[in-house]
């Protein structure tokens, strides 16, 4: 015992003073750097979680990746549940700022009934190609991706393969190891649209979350191919319901009807998802707390993308454009990734809901845009 | 083996209900205080962390067994630094069928006294049975001694020396924190500062530098980037860049110091044409005044007797020089007899673009294979040497002579 209290004070005294560890903030363009002062490193410094992250460990990857002057990143991450409360002053007000004003005091609604959606199963097929709803979960107790050591790491994966491995009806499936994998099994993994690779994003490297891969990594997904689970990607879990087509409603529903049975299983094996009522569920970065929902479709708009109003209608409706090959891509051929923007602060069902009438709206909006119609009377108020 | 693990994993979380609930949220999570974290990390056996390294090729993988990992997981330096840091590289890198790499770094002087028992097999390994417990290793910078230095200029193009050098009581790159290399930054740069007559220069901080600078840099060969290789930035030695990051040079520009790449410090004296023993020379000179412009504010080089240099990566420790020229060979480089030519006079070759680069032509980067149980002075004189016959060689096939395969270089003095 005392052999510990020696090193740590050994630690922090020679550890220099705050002003020479403070990192150098000046070029950086991201919510760590717009918040971290001296005064508020110096504070954060002298702490820890009780597994062992500090403040450093948080704000690495927001110093390594000094952003970009038109996308604001948010430049920090969690290494376990508790750093959300450890490091609250400066996770507080990232929040805050990347969440729309979210407040320390807030209250997130978690809503994962898909029968309170309305309408949804309807979406134009001829222009909503596909159809998309995807979360992450992280299990209570074991520290996340940037921090984790390899038997915490694994002890997640062999707790998710134990409990995806009781799903049945349409949602029973099969685990792929990512590093088990055959050549034949990664072929089509990559044909479907499911192999998740090592993350060649800085932004993701410099937070440490690709340590030792491909150990513990793997995709699970069910026999019909609609419902997916990543394990130990840039979260403990990345839960997947996917179709072509534009019924976001059975998205939805099977969305909501897996996790909820995921969660159940978990809570057998004495486990449970990370969650609390200020910020939702808990995950590695900032930006998908509360829901970590992104619902969107792939959806053609050839007509309406190249319109001026374009940016000011997906603000309004509280949307966000991507490419088709996912966050950092580019568009092909007129089809738009459009999902919602927002993540904390809403329900699952609201954001899902947000998605349909807005998506509904887009495709009014290209058909008119066809027959060289004016859309004006069709731009919606502020959401 | 299932219910054991199992049961691990329900008193990890009983001990995380109990901790949360008693002391710590009131206890405001203090560094300081925070014992938890290596309780914590003791509720997995060093069995459930062992990496998987079967698919691996380095040095580390060959070496490292779970007994060993077993026995080190526990330990750290006084810096707080552990053997999982060390092999990080070597574990996210399973390497390449052909190129074994070392595949672990040292994040502080003290690792390698710490982690001896993987970093000694790993030294043996990669440096000829160079046994750490019981040789010494030679420092000779005395470049008197060197004869026939001078080349060819028809064939060597241009000559160069390298070596690396860390400040003793600073934790070396994988490991250390901003401040610690900012100190490394202003107690080289104060050095360098008292550099006189044909060593006198400048320096340049990459995070401050002009574009103009950054240009003339890059077009004099001497500017260094943020490494890309996977071998460097997994080992965390890219953290913070380019934060007290710069290269210094003197106003000839054939003295140049790398300030905190992937060491402490990178010393390389360089010029165009044959004169090894010059760029020798000067090469001593210069580290001689640096190591004493350091000691003047107290100051020193990490070094023992055993290892020699302390470097970050086990492969440059010892003299951490590496010597070599651009060299034309074009007849040379299509016999077949030239890889085996190379290897007996202890010499690799690279591109022109340094290690990792394909060779541009007939020119190639040749220089001494070894790093430890031989001296400066030594390696310099085998690769002038060496050099010297591959010269001959090359004149031999150019008059429709053969050649020989000269007999091995003897290994370490006993």
């Amino acid at each position: 015992m005392e052999k510990i209290s020696d090193k740590m004070v050994k630690l922090t005294l020679k550890r220099l003073s705050a002003e020479d560890e403070y990192p150098d903030l000046s070029q950086h363009n991201n919510y760590m750097a717009k918040v971290l002062t001296q005064d508020m490193y110096k504070k954060l410094r002298e702490r820890a979680t009780p597994s062992g992250f500090t403040i450093d460990g948080v704000i690495q990857t927001g110093v390594d990746n000094p952003g970009h002057p038109f996308i604001m990143t948010v430049g920090c991450v969690a290494g376990d549940e508790e750093t959300y409360e450890v490091f609250k002053d400066l996770l507080d007000p990232v929040i805050e700022d990347r969440h729309g004003g979210y407040k320390p005091t807030d209250k997130h609604k978690t809503d994962l009934n898909s029968g309170n959606l309305k309408g949804g199963d309807d979406l134009d097929p001829n222009y909503v190609l596909s159809s998309r709803v995807r979360t992450g979960r992280s299990i209570r107790g074991f520290s996340l991706p940037p921090h984790c050591s390899r038997g915490e790491r694994r002890a997640v994966e062999k707790l998710s393969i134990e409990a995806l491995a009781s799903l049945s009806g349409d949602l029973k499936g099969k685990y792929y190891a990512l590093k088990n994998m055959t050549d034949a099994e990664q072929q089509q993994l990559i044909d479907d649209h499911f192999l998740f690779d090592k993350p060649v994003s800085p932004l993701l490297l410099a937070s440490g979350m690709a340590r030792d891969w491909p150990d513990a990594r793997g995709i699970w997904h069910n026999d019909n191919k609609t419902f997916l689970v990543w394990v130990n990607e840039e979260d403990h879990l990345r839960v997947i319901s996917m179709q072509k087509g534009g019924n976001m409603k059975e998205v939805f529903t099977r969305f909501c009807t897996g996790l909820t049975k995921i969660e159940s299983l978990f809570k057998e094996r004495s486990h449970e998802f990370m969650w609390n009522e200020h910020l939702g569920y808990v995950l590695t970065c900032p930006s998908n707390l509360g829901t970590g929902l992104r619902a969107g479709v792939h959806v053609k708009l050839p007509n309406l993308s190249k319109n001026t109003k374009f940016e000011e209608v997906l603000k309004k409706l509280r949307l966000q454009k991507r490419g088709t090959g996912g966050v950092d891509t580019a568009a092909v051929g007129g089809v738009f990734d459009i999902s919602n923007a927002d993540r904390l602060g809403f329900s699952e069902v609201e954001l899902v809901q947000m998605v349909v009438d807005g998506v509904k709206l887009l495709v009014d909006m290209e058909k008119r845009l066809e027959k060289g119609q004016s859309i004006d009377d069709l731009m919606p108020a502020q959401k | 083996m299932a219910s054991s693990f199992t049961r691990v994993i329900s008193g990890r979380n009983t001990a995380v209900m109990l901790a949360m609930g008693a002391g710590t949220l009131t206890s405001g999570y203090l560094l300081s205080d925070n014992m938890e974290a290596a309780e914590r990390r003791r509720l997995y056996p060093p069995s459930a962390d062992f990496p998987d390294l079967r698919k691996h090729n380095n040095c580390m993988a060959s070496a490292l067994t779970p007994g060993i990992y077993a026995r080190l997981s526990d330990k750290t330096t006084p810096n707080n630094w552990t053997l999982d840091q060390c092999i990080q590289t070597g574990v996210d890198n399973p390497g390449h069928p052909f190129i074994k790499t070392v595949g672990m770094v040292a994040g502080d002087e003290e690792t390698y006294e710490v982690f001896a028992e993987l970093f000694d097999p790993v030294i043996k390994d990669r440096h000829n049975g160079y046994d750490p417990r019981t040789m010494k290793h030679p420092t000779d910078l005395d470049a008197s001694k060197i004869t026939s230095g001078f080349f060819d200029e028809r064939y060597v193009l241009s000559s160069r020396v390298r070596t690396g050098r860390s400040i003793r009581g600073l934790s070396l790159p994988p490991a250390c924190t901003r401040s610690e290399r900012r100190e490394v930054e202003r107690v080289v740069v104060t050095a360098l500062a008292g550099l006189k007559g044909d060593l006198s220069g400048r320096y340049y901080s990459l995070g401050d530098m002009t574009e103009r600078e950054q240009q003339q840099l890059i077009d004099e060969h001497f500017l260094f980037d943020k490494p890309v290789s996977p071998l460097l930035t997994a080992a965390g030695m890219a953290r913070d860049w380019p934060d007290a990051r710069g290269i210094w040079h003197n106003n000839e520009k054939n003295f140049l110091i790398w300030i905190n790449e992937e060491d402490h410090t990178r010393v390389i004296s360089m010029e165009k044409g044959g004169n090894m023993k010059r760029v020798f020379e000067r090469f001593c000179r210069g580290l001689k005044q640096v190591e004493h412009l350091i000691q003047e504010r107290g100051w020193e080089f990490m070094w023992n007797e055993r290892l020699g240099y302390i470097l970050t990566c086990p492969s440059n420790l010892g003299t951490g020089l590496r010597a070599g020229v651009h060299i034309r060979l074009p007849l040379l480089s299509k016999d077949a007899r030239f890889k085996k030519i190379l290897d007996n006079l202890r010499l690799q070759k690279r591109g022109t673009g340094g290690v990792d680069t394909a060779a541009t032509g007939d020119t190639f980067d040749i220089s001494n294979l070894d790093r430890l149980g031989k001296s400066e002075v030594e390696l310099v004189q085998l690769v002038i040497d060496g050099v010297n016959y591959l010269i001959e060689c090359e004149k031999r096939l150019e008059r429709g002579q053969d050649i020989k395969i000269p007999s091995p270089v003897p290994q370490f003095r006993k």
